[in-house]
Parts: structure tokens; sequence; C-alpha cells
């Protein structure tokens, strides 16, 4: 176990050097100037060499790559070039947005997947079935930010119950600040349910074929104990899989959802950030979240033993 | 159940009419598009900085008004001497900053000279070029003096980059503007919105607005909903073209189409064969047809430009009929260049609805007389650096939304690669011109020689869609520069 535990810490620290790598080289290729995007049209060259030189990216490519990795091991992110203010700064105002909304749409999401699969699963073929997988199907289908519009027109225009968008701060109150992530977390959590709901359904209708589950019908176990107790448990293991590449996937919809909403979270900051040419700030985002996936993936990881004794012992 | 609810909500309706009965609202929420990076006008070119704080917080020696003309803003007077060259500006008295600390002369001489310093990363230094010496005479009186005359020398002082900043709190300005004007920042929740209260202390006529706050709305198609659902209630500039049917059809909100300083042009690159024949320009103007791109690129609303001049200006002269629609006259202009047979360009069209859209209606008229362009989608970034830094470019399309811009055909190095020298001394005849009919004259010139000679295909002037709820007043028509200014901005009933 241990070894498994020291073998894996060692993939992800390796993951993440590779990762601020390629997040250094992918933002030195992308062509643009974040000085004259900061000065615009009418600026002179000088001024903008100038720019340049304050901003610090007159300095040789290898040197500012250590400089930047170095500063990132004492948790130093650098400064933002356009807000001008520590980047750790503006994560730490974007995270309390981002941060709680992820948790929600990941808990919505599992709380309405399971019970649809098993549902699904333990009616396979029939009308329940059918109806539960074809609705899951128009979720995997639908655009999230289409989604998100019809839910805006729908309890905020329609039925005023939520706010169209905005976020008023967590100082606003717990309530205010939740109501107005119910909506995102809603429409970031439908999609990824209905395809938790389908890989929960199969994986349960595998292990429901499987011969212990006879042997359990047939020493007199009610259908619901065995379903619920010996089979959902051993489909876990494909069901969480799935929801760890979920947390990666929810990252990424927080970028198009925070847009429709306009959240002031993690998202939009990576997408104004690249359009504004902030690299320093697209660099140190995407550097925490590329970390945050695998810290959950190493979550993940560990939770199979966890769900599943026989892999404890397992080297 | 339903009776309760009738009666709540009859009760709740009863209970606002009766709080508005007392006092109209002080406070309002209007929708921007992009954030600012920060709050400093003098430091950086992004139009939403001007747009928030202009007016609002910092306040320049004269100001622009909503029909574009210069009236006294911190200087209440002025005198020009007869060479033109020295300006003496009569300060306002008992004007002070947000941070308590008062306005004066010394003020004045510290922000014209730090806008023309060496070092200066204003994002407008040209127009403080020609300044020789600012002297503050007393703490009520400054006197500019210039290298000679400068054509429009009050309108560009008034100009969002030329605000005054004070000597003592410029540095911070980008986080924690301190200006002069009749709002002071209260808050700014990075990504979410930017808050504005009245400043008591205010010098002039105070606002009627108590509070007021730009809320961050990038999302075209969040806008909408955000309008009717009340959370925004004025957008001065409405992002969704295709759903302002939507809001324009609801008595509760007034949508007012005004104008903007902004040349919608399909740039040439002239240096650059076929491009460099003035035929192949003109026979790009003769294929194009304007009213087909106004309708795809502005939803019909933009307004027609022969050159590059805003129809709403004084000096416009209407040049859209030197070069009509004729495909047989532009197949013509080919052949005169020797290229009957077509060519095939490229066209580099950065991330706005009225370049992505304009270009594809532009790709398919210009297919008619064999003209085959290649559309490449580029960001603004990859924009600024490839077409205007590195003029790296067949064919773009922009708005040019600096006010009174025309002089930028005569920029050494400016990203037309165009050099005509008859109209250079056209403009710099302009630049030392202080006589107005003089000016109107020669703006005409400038304005005739591009239409002519086609170092761009002149669209359209870019709408400004202001929408705002119907019991608003005082919002700004047009935007002679991009400002939304709040000072006269107020609730009826």
């Amino acid at each position: 176990m241990t070894a498994y535990l020291l073998k894996r810490l060692i993939i992800a620290a390796l993951t993440l050097v590779l990762a601020s790598m390629v997040v250094f080289a992918v933002m030195e290729i992308l062509p643009g100037d974040p000085a004259r995007l900061m000065l615009g049209l009418n600026a002179s060259a000088d001024q903008v060499e100038l720019m340049r030189n304050q901003m610090g990216l007159n300095a040789p490519l290898v040197l500012r790559y250590l400089h930047w990795v170095g500063g990132l091991l004492s948790l130093d992110f650098g400064r933002s070039y356009t807000y001008s203010v520590p980047v750790i700064d503006l994560v730490r105002e974007r995270v309390v947005v981002s941060l709680p909304l992820a948790v929600i749409a990941l808990a919505l999401s599992t709380i309405i997947a399971i019970p649809v699969g098993v549902f699904s699963a333990s009616r396979q073929g029939r009308a329940g079935d059918t109806l539960a997988m074809g609705a899951a199907q128009l979720g995997v289908a639908v655009p999230n930010f289409w989604f998100a519009l019809m839910l805006i027109y729908l309890f905020a225009v329609w039925l005023r119950l939520v706010p169209a968008g905005g976020f008023p701060g967590w100082s606003a109150g717990i309530w205010p600040a939740l109501k107005s992530l119910l909506l995102p977390a809603i429409a970031l959590a439908l999609p990824q349910a209905a395809i938790l709901a389908r890989v929960a359904r199969s994986a349960l209708i595998e292990v429901l074929n499987e011969d212990y589950i006879r042997t359990a019908r047939a020493k007199g176990l009610p259908y619901r104990a065995v379903l619920w107790r010996h089979a959902l448990r051993n489909a876990l293991i494909p069901v969480l899989t799935i929801l760890g590449l979920q947390f990666a996937f929810l990252v990424a919809g927080t970028i198009i959802i925070e847009n429709v909403f306009y959240l002031p979270g993690l998202g939009r900051l990576v997408f104004q950030a690249i359009t504004q040419r902030d690299l320093i700030v697209v660099e140190g985002v995407v550097m925490i979240l590329v970390a945050a996936v695998i810290v959950i993936n190493l979550v993940v990881d560990f939770s199979y033993a966890i769900v599943d004794p026989r892999l404890r012992g397992r080297q | 159940m339903k009776l309760w609810k009738t009666i709540l909500a009859a009760s709740v309706l009863s209970l606002a009419a009766a709080t508005s009965a007392f006092a109209a609202r002080t406070d309002l929420t209007l929708g921007i598009v992009l954030e600012p990076p920060h709050l400093d006008p003098t430091a950086g070119a992004a139009a939403a900085i001007g747009e928030i704080t202009y007016a609002n917080v910092f306040e320049g020696l004269t100001r622009i008004d909503e029909n574009g003309q210069v009236q006294p803003g911190l200087a209440e007077s002025w005198a020009v001497s007869d060479d033109g060259k020295v300006y003496t500006f009569k300060l306002h008295s008992g004007v002070k900053f947000h941070d308590g600390s008062a306005f004066s002369a010394e003020d004045v001489k510290f922000s014209l000279d730090r806008a023309r310093a060496k070092d200066s990363l204003n994002p407008q230094k040209p127009l403080f070029a020609h300044i020789a010496d600012v002297t503050a005479v007393d703490p009520a009186t400054v006197k500019v003096t210039l290298d000679g005359p400068q054509g429009d020398f009050l309108y560009d002082i008034g100009q969002v980059a030329a605000v005054i900043v004070g000597k003592g709190s410029a540095d911070g300005n980008k986080d924690k503007p301190i200006g002069t004007g009749p709002f002071k920042l209260d808050h700014w929740a990075k990504g979410s919105e930017i808050t504005l209260i009245k400043n008591p202390d205010y010098w002039g006529t105070p606002a009627a607005l108590d509070k007021a706050t730009f809320r961050i709305v990038p999302d075209a198609a969040a806008a909408v909903p955000a309008l009717l659902s009340g959370d925004i209630q004025a957008f001065a500039n409405m992002p969704a073209q295709d759903a302002l049917a939507q809001v324009q059809s609801d008595p509760r909100f007034s949508v007012v189409i005004g104008s903007t300083e902004g040349e919608t042009i399909l740039s040439i690159n002239n240096k650059k064969p076929p491009f460099d024949k003035l035929a192949v320009r003109q026979a790009l103007a003769s294929a194009i047809d304007r009213s087909a791109i106004i309708e795809a690129a502005s939803n019909g609303l933009g307004k027609p430009i022969g050159s590059h001049f805003s129809p709403g200006d004084a000096g416009y002269v209407d040049l859209t009929g030197v070069y009509p629609h004729d495909i047989a006259k532009a197949k013509a202009y080919l052949k005169e260049a020797g290229l009957e047979n077509g060519f095939s360009a490229t066209i580099k069209l950065p991330p706005v609805p009225y370049a992505r859209d304009g270009g594809q209606v532009i790709q398919s008229q210009l297919k008619e007389i064999g003209v085959d362009l290649q559309i490449i989608p580029v960001e603004w970034a990859e924009w600024l650096s490839q077409v205007f830094t590195n003029k790296d470019y067949d064919l773009t399309i922009v708005s040019h939304v600096e006010p009174n811009d025309i002089d930028i055909y005569s920029r050494p190095g400016y990203y037309f690669q165009y050099d005509n020298p008859k109209f250079n001394d056209v403009i710099k005849e302009l630049g030392a011109t202080v006589d107005k009919d003089k000016r109107l004259e020669l703006l005409g010139e400038a304005q005739k020689i591009l239409a002519h000679d086609v170092p761009a295909v002149y669209l359209f002037e870019l709408p400004k869609i202001g929408v705002w709820d119907a019991k608003l007043q005082g919002m700004w028509t047009n935007w002679p520069i991009e400002a939304d200014d709040l000072t006269k901005v107020k609730w009826t009933d």
C-alpha cells in the first residue's frame, strides 16, 4: 500500500513538472504582445518596448521559465500584467466562487445520477429504463450554455426566483450567494449527471449478471438488498473513475457557464486573461487547475481501495 | 393557495408603488461587456477604462459633451494668444480630489508633464507632443505653451487620456482612482462589478444618482435576460444585436440608436501587391455593396460612409457615391490593373461580430469579380501583433473608434502602409490651423482624397445601441468619445 501510494505521488509530481513546461511553452507560442494590448493603437514602438521591459518580458526564455517555476515552488505566482496585483490574490477572490460551484455541481450530478442509474438497471429494457435513458441521452446532447439560457429565462426572467447572473459575494450572506450559484450548478451538473447515470446503469447491469448475485437472490435476500448492498458497491469502480474525470470536465465547463452567468470565477479569469494576454495569470491558474485535477485523481485512486477491499492488498 | 399568492402579489405591488411615490430611485446598474484591466485612463488604452471613469471619476481641463463639443471642465475659461501657441487656463476654485487634497495648477502641470514625459506610458501620447512648456502661474492659473499652433488643442486635452490626476495619488490610480469628479470609486469586485458612489464634496452640480454599478456581462446572450429580469437597467451599448427586437418591442425599455466615432473599414495593405495599384483598390470599392454589409454586420443600424469620417461630426462630406456598387465597373478596373482573371488574397478578421459577419459578406461580394478571399479568424492579441504591428496581412476589417482620427493615414509606419504626400500636406496644414472654417475645409479635402484614392474601403459608422429602462433619463445617445457620463442621469417618477 505504501509503495503504491509513493508511486502515485511520484507520478503526480512528474506530471506537474511536465505540465508546467507545456503551459509555459504554449503561452510562449501564443501570438500577441501583452504590452501592445495594454497600450493600444496610438502608442509608439518605444512606449511598447518600455512597457515590455517593465513587465519583464525581455529576459531570455529559460531564465523566465526558471524564475517562474522557482516562484511556484514558494507559492509565488507572480503579478498580473493587467490588474497589477499578485496572481494569488486574484485566485483567492475567484476560487470562492468556482470551488463551491464545482462541488455543488459534482454533488448534484451524483445525487441525480446514481438513483437514476440504479432505477434504470433494475428495470432494464422496460418503459421506465427507456424513458430514463432517453432523458440521459438528451442530457448528453444538449449544450450546457443553451440549457443555462433556458434555465435563466424560466427561473430568472419568468418566475423571478433567482438572479439572471452575477455573484453578490459571500459577504452578502450565504443564501443570496448560494442562490446565484444554483442555476449555474444545475446547468453544469445535468449533462454530467446524464453521463454518470449511463455509466452507473451499464456497470450495474454487468454486475447484476454475475453469479454471486444469483447466489444472493437464491439464498433468499430481497431484491432491494441485493441491488443496493451487493451490486451497487461492486459497480462503483467505473462510476468513481468517471467522477474523477468529470472534475476536469467541470473545470472546463465552468469557463462557459461562468461567462453565461457572468460569475467572477476562475474560468472567467482564465478566459479573460487569455484574451488580454495576461500570460502570468493564465500560467498560474492553469497550474493550480492541473494540480487540482491531479489531486482529485489521487483521491479517486485511493478511494478504489476503500470501495474494493481486494485492491488494498495489491501492490 | 392561489388567492394567497394574488393577495401577496397585490400587497407587494402596492408597497412598491407607495415607496416609489415618495422618492425616485437613486441607484443604477449598468451592464458592460469588457472589464477594464485597471481604472487609470492615463495608463491604458482599454475603452472600458474611459467608459467608466470619464466625467464620472476623472475630469480634464476641458470636457467633451454628448454632441462632441468642447465644454469647460476643470478650467472655467481660457484665453488663446494670437499666434495660437499660448493657452492660459483659469481653473475652478474649491475643487478637491477624492482623497481630500486640494486641486491646483500644480496638479495640471504634473498631469500634462507626466503625459508628455520621455518615459510616459500614456496611450494617447501624440496628443501632448506639441506641448513645449506648462507653467503654474498661480494656484488658479495655468499657462500651456505649444511649439506651434495645434489645431484642435482644446478638444485634445478634453479626451479620456488627458484627464487631470493628483500629484500625490497618481501612482495608485490603477486600483484606487482618485479624481475630482462627481462620483468616486466605492469598490471593485474584480470580475464582477465596479461600484461608484456620489462624491459629497463635488465642486460642481451634484449628480442625481447616489450609486452607480457597472456590472460585467461578457456574454451577449446573457445581456437580454439580465435586462428582462431587472438585474441590469441600462446598457450604454448593448452587445446582443440579434436579440434587439426582443427589447425593442417591450415598452419597459428605451432603445436609442446613436452614432459612435467608429469608422468600420476594410483596411488594405497598400504596399502589398496587387493592392499597391490604385485600380485594384478601386475595383474593391466598386465591388462591395455597403447596404448588404451593414445589414449583416450591424443589423442594418450602421450609417454608410465613403471616407474616414463620422457622419455625426462637423465637416462631414457624404462621399458614399464616389464608387457606387457596380460589378461591371469593378471588373473593368481589374482589367485595367491587368488582373482580369482575378486573384486570391487573405482577410484577417478580429473576434467582433461586425468583422466576422461583415467579412463573410465581403468574401461573397468579391467573388463576383473573381477575387478569391480566404478568411483567417484572429484574436485581438493576434490582430495587434500580426496586422497592426508587423503589417502581415492583405485585408482586414476593423472599426477605428478613436475620435477625429483621419490623420492616421499620414502616420509613418501605420499599418495601412499608405503614403500620399498630397494627403500628408493637408493633414500637416490641418494640424497647424486654428481657424474653424479653414479647418472644416481642410477636413473636407482630406476626406475627398481618401475617398478617391481608396487606401481602405469605407463601410459604415458603428452604431451605439443604447438600451435602458424607459424611466431613466440623461444617458448619452451618441458616443463622440466612449464615455458613460452619468452626471445628468436620473430616474423619473
